[in-house]
């Protein structure tokens, strides 16, 4: 017991003169508790998703409108709001301001034939419109997430660790005595992660897609370059953290501080559809959405370099601050 | 004979937020030499040589190399052998010292480096799987693949066997005879002594004192050093006429009347069975300079 006791008293004095560390610990909680309560908060989720074609919605317009556990969303847009029924983000498509009011419902969602009866129980007169065309599966939604997934998860740790490691053994005080420039240094690092990134998600894609059966409907060449940009971002973003840190806790904290948000926002699992705006706009901040975003556009509807460009462009100017930034922050030997 | 110096190290200034590790030194270094920098813990030899090999900086001061501030030239004509360096896991040793080879512009070829540094047998090993003599042959392998002008051996011989030093001392000496500069820091007197042509000592981050090692024995020391069991000596013959000195568990005198002062220590009783009479080494030029008392 006395040893246990003094290995125990020793530990707890290292975390505790560890600041940085402890900061962070505390810290940690309370943002995820925090955050929990933005994202999940609030009154019950409604049960299904109405996309209605207007520019604004006016409750008053329609006895539908006022059906409970209902979320109904603006769709300015008709072929975008079509493509979203067809995938199964909304339930039901709906034009009230047309007489008589017309629906398009796809057939092949269980929620879109309940929500059905709901619109036909305030409006018999209503219009049918089937959706044609094969409904998207959840599995072929949730495919380009794990393939994010598991490339975040990759890029950030895979990267971030091992640059610690390399500066708390000493290796790197031994490579900044020679001619290495730390931008050298972190180049090398991040093409290597990249490399394996390449390989390991290609093996996953062939595997997963031969399993579920996956066709991809955009241009595999699109694809590969979306893949490149994406991991090159998120490999910047793990050198960033790891650049100048010597505390396996701290770092590993930090790494957590991006992923958890990154799991639970950038659409890995579900659409953000319907969130309030700013929880969208706080998902946008992160590298792993634009890429998610982007490769399903690819992967799901076909979509070219134009549709995808934002996203594209996004993350290359990401990937180019957080390198310069980590370049100039890097710290070769422990401070 | 006076070559030019290949480093000058000028009012340099290293302090920390709680300390002055080195506070405001200048020496030069001539080039083909050997030149030690020694001193007890903490007097600043480790802060010293990092600055000298543009990794730290310094508070004030500069260092020159061959006339010009530390930059990209000194990086490609220094080689750097670290107190403690780990390497790149999974690495063979022949794949260690072709990393390092692979970041200079010019020097030897690998296996020429592999076999100056005699590592043959062990350039297929696992670096990680090698004995502590190997390991500083390896790291000193490294420091040499850029063919440099200056090698940078910070403690290189700490921790290994009484084999294994001289092992690398022969190596060391084998560096020399090519006239490459070397600036070695080493806590055994007897490396210092063996391997450098010019030292420094360093205390409490001040040079006190600089020379060839045997220029400064002559000057600090008399010929001849006695040594006497501490037990055997009298608490009486400390009042003696003698230049007396504790070391651990013996008392040095030192003296350049070897008869006299044996006739005073007889005269005082002092049992002489166990006199031990030697020349006077970097030690204890060492202790005299810089005290015997333990450094906090």
């Amino acid at each position: 017991m006395r040893r246990l006791w003094s290995v125990l008293h020793a530990r707890n004095l290292e975390f505790l003169r560890d600041r940085g560390t402890l900061i962070f610990t505390l810290l940690l909680p309370v943002m995820l508790v925090i955050g929990m309560g933005f994202v999940f908060g609030g009154p019950e989720r409604p049960l299904f998703k109405v996309g209605v074609l207007t520019e604004h919605i006016d409750k008053k317009t329609h006895p539908f409108l006022g059906e409970r556990y209902v979320d109904f969303v603006p769709e300015p847009v008709a072929t975008t709001a079509l493509h979203k029924l067809t995938h199964q983000q909304i339930d039901l498509l709906v034009d009230l301001e047309s007489r008589p009011a017309r629906y398009w419902v796809n057939t092949d969602s269980p929620k879109g034939y309940i929500v059905e009866k709901l619109l036909l129980a305030t409006d018999p007169a209503a219009q049918r419109q089937p959706v044609t065309g094969a409904a998207l599966r959840y599995v072929d939604w949730l495919f380009p997430g794990i393939l994010g997934m598991n490339m975040m998860f990759s890029c950030l740790f895979g990267v971030g660790y091992v640059v610690l490691r390399y500066r708390k053994s000493g290796f790197l005080k031994r490579l900044h005595a020679t001619p290495l420039t730390a931008f050298e240094f972190l180049s090398a690092q991040v093409l290597s992660r990249l490399l394996l990134i390449l390989v390991v998600t290609a093996i996953l894609y062939a595997g997963i897609s031969a399993i579920i059966g996956f066709h991809n409907a955009g241009n595999m060449a699109l694809l590969i370059l979306l893949a490149v940009i994406g991991a090159l971002s998120m490999i910047a973003l793990g050198l960033t953290v790891a650049a100048r840190f010597s505390s396996e806790e701290l770092v590993g904290g930090l790494l957590n501080v991006l992923t958890w948000p990154m799991m639970l926002l950038s659409g890995i699992w579900f659409s953000l559809e319907g969130s309030p705006r700013w929880v969208q706009w706080v998902a946008h901040i992160f590298p792993l959405t634009h890429l998610l975003d982007a490769a399903r556009a690819v992967m799901l509807d076909g979509a070219g370099i134009v549709q995808i460009a934002p996203n594209l462009l996004f993350l290359a100017a990401m990937t180019l601050v957080l390198l310069a930034f980590g370049a100039w922050s890097f710290r070769w030997r422990i401070d | 004979m006076t070559t030019a110096p290949i480093l000058e190290v000028r009012d340099l200034v290293k302090e920390y937020p709680a300390a002055t590790a080195v506070a405001g030194i200048s020496f030069s270094v001539p080039e083909g030499i050997c030149f030690g920098l020694l001193g007890p813990n903490g007097a600043g030899k480790t802060t010293t040589i990092e600055i000298m090999e543009g990794i730290l900086p310094q508070t004030s001061g500069e260092v020159r190399f061959r006339g010009e501030p530390l930059g990209a030239r000194f990086r490609e004509a220094a080689g750097i052998l670290f107190q403690k360096t780990a390497l790149q896991d999974f690495l063979t040793v022949r794949q260690c010292i072709a990393l390092f080879r692979g970041l200079y512009s010019h020097g030897l070829d690998v296996e020429q480096v592999i076999r100056l540094c005699a590592l043959e047998k062990l350039a297929s090993r696992d670096a990680r799987k090698l004995s502590g003599g190997q390991q500083q042959r390896l790291l000193l392998a490294i420091a040499l693949v850029n063919d440099p002008a200056v090698l940078f051996l910070d403690e290189p011989t700490t921790g290994l066997d009484p084999q294994a030093r001289r092992n690398f001392w022969e190596l060391v000496q084998s560096i020399k005879a090519q006239r490459k500069t070397i600036i070695l820091t080493t806590h055994y007197m007897e490396e210092a002594e063996l391997l450098c042509d010019e030292i420094v000592i360093l205390d409490r981050g001040r040079i006190v004192a600089q020379g060839p090692p045997r220029q400064l024995l002559r000057e600090h020391f008399a010929e001849v050093l006695l040594e006497l069991p501490r037990h055997e000596f009298p608490q009486r013959a400390r009042e003696l006429p003698l230049k007396i000195l504790d070391a651990s568990d013996r008392v040095e005198i030192t003296t350049d009347d070897l008869e006299g002062t044996l006739r005073t220590l007889l005269a005082a009783q002092v049992p002489l069975h166990n006199l031990r009479i030697r020349p006077a080494n970097l030690e204890d030029l060492f202790l005299d300079l810089t005290g015997t008392e333990l450094r906090p």
